[in-house]
């Protein structure tokens, strides 16, 4: 309830141009030291117009910053490189004052042009940014796609601390998109003598800069010495050792050799770590903006009758998936998680009721129920849950047959259409920032039911795309209030359609060596995973 | 030799061809949309298709190929598709680490097999014989995770003799190594045990026994030398055989080899990078058969090429 309310704070500041206070520093934090953290993969990249794993995404937001930032720990956003903001009335343009001084890490003051050139990047299709989708509401962006443009046409330098963003349409996300790594703002002459290599030589204006990287082995992050961000950041440096398997990273943390293991607790250890209170000790734990969901395809057979879908909803035991998993999760009871805004608090969801969903399954003409396929992700712990929800299901008469593939295949025949049934565990929808909208265009509006398509339930409501429509369109902070429940309403009605069954919400754990200070939320940061910019030695 | 060495690498320049050709056809059936990986869930159709024209991933099978192929005829492997950077930098730099594995892997692959197989030989039809040679069968039957997994619980994580995985000293080689040693051990001890016993019932071990050498100097000087060439000729042909346990040994351990780099790769679709693994693994073999075939007629006289 905390987490929602602060929420709902981001949302009353998000449309007001005075935003969330600054960040009360911990007053017992202090400069010096490194950090060692594992991970077993080495990093794919590092540059914020391509990361897009939850590995890079909290190191490129430590390297580099963009116009708009979020308050440690927290969902509020606050001012990054920009100063100031002004919105215009009709919500279509806004102006950004700079910060004067700010230099990149290779010592030279970051401009206007920098903030045009790097959102030019982003879209340019030839950057191959997966972020490119995030920027459709700037000015010029179709033509950018479309290769007629070379630089958006909505980005305009008004001088050299003072870039002015054209919309094309207004859209209250538009703050929380110059926020994301993909707006970070990059030196051009950086991008160019990488020669295409800039993911492997980042350069930023962020609390630390990248000083060495062995391919597969180790990289090193020291603090940025010009940081615009005074006495910060408190760390001397972060060092992250790859090849580390997650149970050889849980024995280290147990020596004291290393301070976080970044692929988190094993699941296989997970009841040995919490049974043990020196263990247990270094747990974190944390809100993710995430939903663990079932789609079901509803343009074909038996989906296609809504009674069906309501009868799986009403026959998936929750509670008992959750604890397949040792209790990492919260039972779901809509699309939306309970720490984002726009949550409707006062829904209880479909009720386990397993006579319930027999009686609708007979209403739909399927009185002795039917075979269909469930697809998942054959990574642990996915097929022990679709075990669980195969154990449901058959409890009311459906024979589900698990198609246990590699992630891709499962995201190909969801895409394509041709999956019955997908657990969306492994793939799940985390959110890319804390707003409602961001959990319906591509996995439940029309747009992502086309083929190929992250919208895999194939589930498209025109009255509901248009009532999104308009509800991002309200970034007018009169009309917040309306907003919010515009969007709770269109999560209802997908409720009442049920083209999902919502089944639970992650809960994050990690785990953080004893010399480690910092508040819990900075290493469980709901937009950053681990901040590093503010956690230090003790 | 210079006609059969030509003649040889041309063979090889073919093998590659259709290593590369099926390679790229089996990326290419796979039902599985590289372009959707990168452009990530939140892409639209239009960014989804500017991706795939910028890869050339929508031009037909045949020119994808041949642009694959015009660019490695120049050295050139491509840009993974997620990392963006170039393949031959990728692999370059993890060669090395592979290599030196590779050469842990062979001394202790030698070092178990042939003293094994010496001493199989020595103590030919006796209880300790037959131990070594059942031996021999576990090894070369045992899984390489499993080994490899063990070897992590028994030296690393319960007597703490070497690190859990990782790379960087002399200690971290050693379990990875022996991993992928006793592997290869089992046949080089069935080998060797055969070589030593032909050779010590040859004539001039008989003569040497009957000058009234001594039993180690008849062994050492005078059996071993002959017995061991043809189980060295084997190496070459070996290669192969560490390729495949590479991509097993290095993800247990760890270790920053193109093993490790190939296993990543194909859980994230990555085509450029698995093509170039694969090449680089399919030059290793041909080589490695190439010249075992050559050294063979310096170890063996009566061998020729033709």
């Amino acid at each position: 309830m905390k987490k929602l309310l602060a929420s709902t704070a981001l949302l009353l500041a998000l449309t007001l141009p005075a935003l969330a206070e600054e960040y009360t520093p911990d007053p017992n934090a202090k400069q010096g030291g490194v950090m060692l953290m594992t991970y077993k993969d080495d990093v794919a990249t590092l540059d914020p117009a391509i990361g897009y794993d939850w590995q890079n995404w909290s190191m490129i937001r430590s390297l580099f910053d963009g116009l708009m930032d979020y308050v440690p720990g927290t969902t509020d956003l606050r001012l990054g490189l920009a100063e100031s903001f002004e919105i215009s009335d009709d919500g279509l343009s806004y102006v950004f004052k700079l910060r004067p001084g700010v230099k990149f890490h290779n010592g030279r003051e970051m401009t206007a042009e920098d903030v045009k050139y790097s959102l030019d990047r982003v879209t340019l299709p030839a950057t191959q940014s997966p972020g490119s989708g995030f920027f459709s509401m700037i000015k010029g962006y179709d033509a950018m796609v479309g290769g007629t443009a070379t630089s958006l046409e909505g980005v305009t330098v008004v001088d050299p601390l003072t870039v002015k963003i054209e919309l094309s349409r207004p859209d209250a996300t538009f703050l929380h998109v110059m926020a994301i790594n993909f707006s970070s703002v990059v030196p051009k002459e950086a991008v160019e003598a990488a020669a295409g290599d800039f993911g492997k030589m980042p350069v930023g204006t962020g609390a630390f800069k990248m000083t060495e990287w062995t391919l597969g082995q180790r990289l090193v992050f020291a603090r940025n010495p010009d940081y615009w961000r005074a006495g910060e950041p408190y760390l001397d440096g972060v060092t992250f050792e790859f090849g580390q398997e997650p149970v050889v990273s849980l024995l280290r943390l147990q020596n004291g050799e290393i301070d976080i293991p970044g692929d988190g607790i094993p699941p296989a250890k997970f009841t040995e770590v919490m049974d043990d209170p020196a263990q247990k000790a270094m747990v974190v734990q944390g809100d993710v903006l995430h939903t663990g969901y079932i789609t079901m395809n509803v343009t074909a057979a038996p989906f296609d009758k809504v009674e069906v879908r309501r009868a799986v909803n009403m026959a998936i035991n929750k509670t008992r998936i959750v604890q397949v998993i040792n209790n990492r999760a919260a039972p779901a009871t809509q699309p939306l998680p309970p720490a984002m805004p726009g949550y409707t608090a006062d829904y209880a969801g479909y009720p386990y009721d397993v006579e319930g969903a027999k009686k609708l399954l007979a209403e739909a003409g399927f009185p002795d129920g039917f075979e269909t396929d469930l697809y998942v992700v054959n990574t642990d712990p996915n097929p022990r849950i679709a075990q669980a929800i195969q154990q449901d299901l058959a409890a009311i008469g459906i024979t589900v047959n698990l198609q246990s593939l590699a992630a891709p295949n499962v995201i190909e025949a969801g895409g394509a259409g041709t999956a019955p049934m997908v657990w969306s565990g492994g793939l799940a929808w985390v959110a890319d920032f804390p707003d409602p909208s961001n959990f319906f265009g591509p996995i439940l509006g029309c747009a992502g039911a086309e083929p190929g398509g992250w919208n895999w339930a194939k589930y498209c409501n025109p009255d509901l795309d248009k009532a999104a429509v308009a509800a991002d369109s309200m970034s007018d902070p009169a009309k917040l209030a309306e907003r919010l429940k515009a969007w709770s309403d269109i999560y209802m009605k997908v409720m009442e359609d049920a083209p999902w069954a919502p089944v639970f919400n992650d809960q994050r754990f990690t785990m953080r060596g004893a010399r480690m200070g910092g508040e819990g939320a900075l290493y469980v940061d709901p937009i950053a995973t681990v901040n590093f910019d503010y956690v230090y030695v003790k | 030799m210079p006609a059969y060495v030509l003649r040889r690498l041309l063979v090889s320049a073919l093998i590659l061809l259709g290593v590369s050709l099926i390679t790229f056809f089996l990326l290419y059936v796979l039902p599985a949309d590289p372009v959707r990986q990168i452009a990530g869930r939140s892409a639209t159709t239009a960014t989804v298709e500017s991706i795939r024209r910028e890869l050339g991933l929508d031009q037909p099978f045949l020119i994808q190929y041949g642009h694959y192929l015009a660019g490695l005829l120049q050295g050139d492997l491509g840009r993974s598709y997620l990392q963006k950077t170039e393949v031959a930098t990728l692999i370059a730099s993890r060669l090395p680490a592979t290599l030196l594995l590779m050469v842990g892997a062979i001394f202790c692959e030698l070092a178990l097999g042939l003293s094994m197989g010496i001493a199989a030989a020595l103590l030919r039809g006796r209880v300790a014989d037959q131990a070594l040679m059942m031996a021999s069968f576990v090894t070369v039957s045992a899984p390489q995770f499993v080994v490899g997994l063990l070897m992590l619980y028994v030296f690393a994580v319960k007597l703490g003799w070497f690190p859990i995985g990782g790379y960087g000293t002399f200690l971290h080689l050693v379990l990875p190594a022996l991993t992928l040693g006793i592997l290869g051990s089992g046949w080089y001890s069935r080998m060797m045990r055969s070589s030593m016993i032909d050779v010590l019932r040859a004539d001039y071990i008989r003569t040497a026994r009957a000058k009234g050498l001594g039993r180690a100097r008849v062994v050492l000087r005078h059996a071993l030398p002959n017995a061991i060439l043809p189980v060295i000729a084997m190496i070459g042909i070996d290669i192969g055989i560490f390729m495949g346990g590479i991509v097993v040994v290095e993800s247990v351990f760890g270790w920053p080899g193109i093993g490790q780099l190939a296993w990543q790769a194909i859980q994230r679709v990555d085509i450029p990078i698995i093509m170039g693994v694969t090449l680089v693994s399919a030059i290793a073999i041909v080589l490695g058969n190439l010249l075992a075939d050559l050294v063979a007629p310096f170890i063996d006289p009566r061998i020729r090429l033709k």
